[in-house]
């Protein structure tokens, strides 16, 4: 869980350029960090590729645009990093 | 190239699937308006319409991925590099291999060559994909594939 974090607030640093001590388990990546869809199209990108995985971005969106879900529980970044853990046990599974 | 209608790319000479990969024939056309203003006494393709080239070739790759059921639009231009100049009349390969396909975007590597072999220019590219804003569209946008030989079933040419 620590280490899924620390990689993603890597990633989301180098992308974005934002100082990597703002960046905390419990910041939103939309509404904290202003990282806008484009931005986070970069961050999906290094993601995927740092493990192996296709984050559901368009199936997420399609949730919280329907009111099946929050934008809390997949752009928070411990519960980013938590969805990301899962996707990476269910390609090993 | 019909650069009046945006059309930058002649033909499609290969499509592999497999391989993510698409080769395209574009001849730069000897007369344009484009080359009064690009510039004037010394006309030169505009780089901005070689990155549209790649743009477009990367499209079509990415259209025939999705067979024909979503549309790819031009989201991010990283690390083009223009390395010669484009002359009118010049005949060039567009190529395009889409290195990572995620959810709702494409991300590719594209490059230009001229007739010579030599790589004229180069860009990674990503594409957002999303549906075909109408079935008008889509039907327009298969149309305009056949016209320049993108064929799903076995490459057009070569």
């Amino acid at each position: 869980m620590s280490s899924t974090f620390d990689t993603i607030a890597n990633i989301i640093a180098e992308t974005c350029d934002i100082p990597r001590d703002t960046i905390t388990p419990d910041s939103h990546s939309i509404n904290d960090l202003g990282i806008d869809s484009l931005d986070f199209l970069d961050i999906a990108f290094a993601i995927d590729k740092a493990f192996g995985i296709k984050l559901p971005l368009e199936q997420w969106t399609q949730e919280v645009n329907d009111g099946k879900a929050t934008t809390e529980q997949y752009f928070v970044l411990k519960n980013l990093a938590a969805r990301i853990d899962e996707l990476v046990a269910a390609k090993g599974a | 190239m019909r650069l009046e209608y945006f059309q930058l790319i002649d033909r499609i000479v290969d499509l592999k699937l497999a391989d993510r990969t698409i080769s395209a024939a574009a001849v730069v056309p000897t007369q344009s308006t484009i080359f009064e203003g690009h510039f004037p006494g010394y006309p030169l393709m505009p780089g901005v319409l070689l990155i549209e080239a790649m743009a477009q070739t990367a499209g079509w790759l990415i259209v025939a991925l999705n067979n024909f059921e979503r549309m790819p639009f031009l989201a991010a231009v990283k690390d083009a590099k223009l390395r010669s100049f484009v002359k009118p009349g010049e005949r060039l390969t567009v190529e395009a291999h889409v290195e990572h396909e995620g959810s709702g975007y494409s991300v590719a590597k594209a490059t230009i060559k001229s007739d010579d072999s030599k790589l004229v220019c180069d860009a990674a590219l990503t594409l957002r994909i999303l549906d075909f804003p109408s079935a008008e569209v889509a039907k327009q946008m298969r149309e305009l594939a056949t016209r320049i030989g993108l064929s799903l079933e076995a490459p057009a040419d070569g």
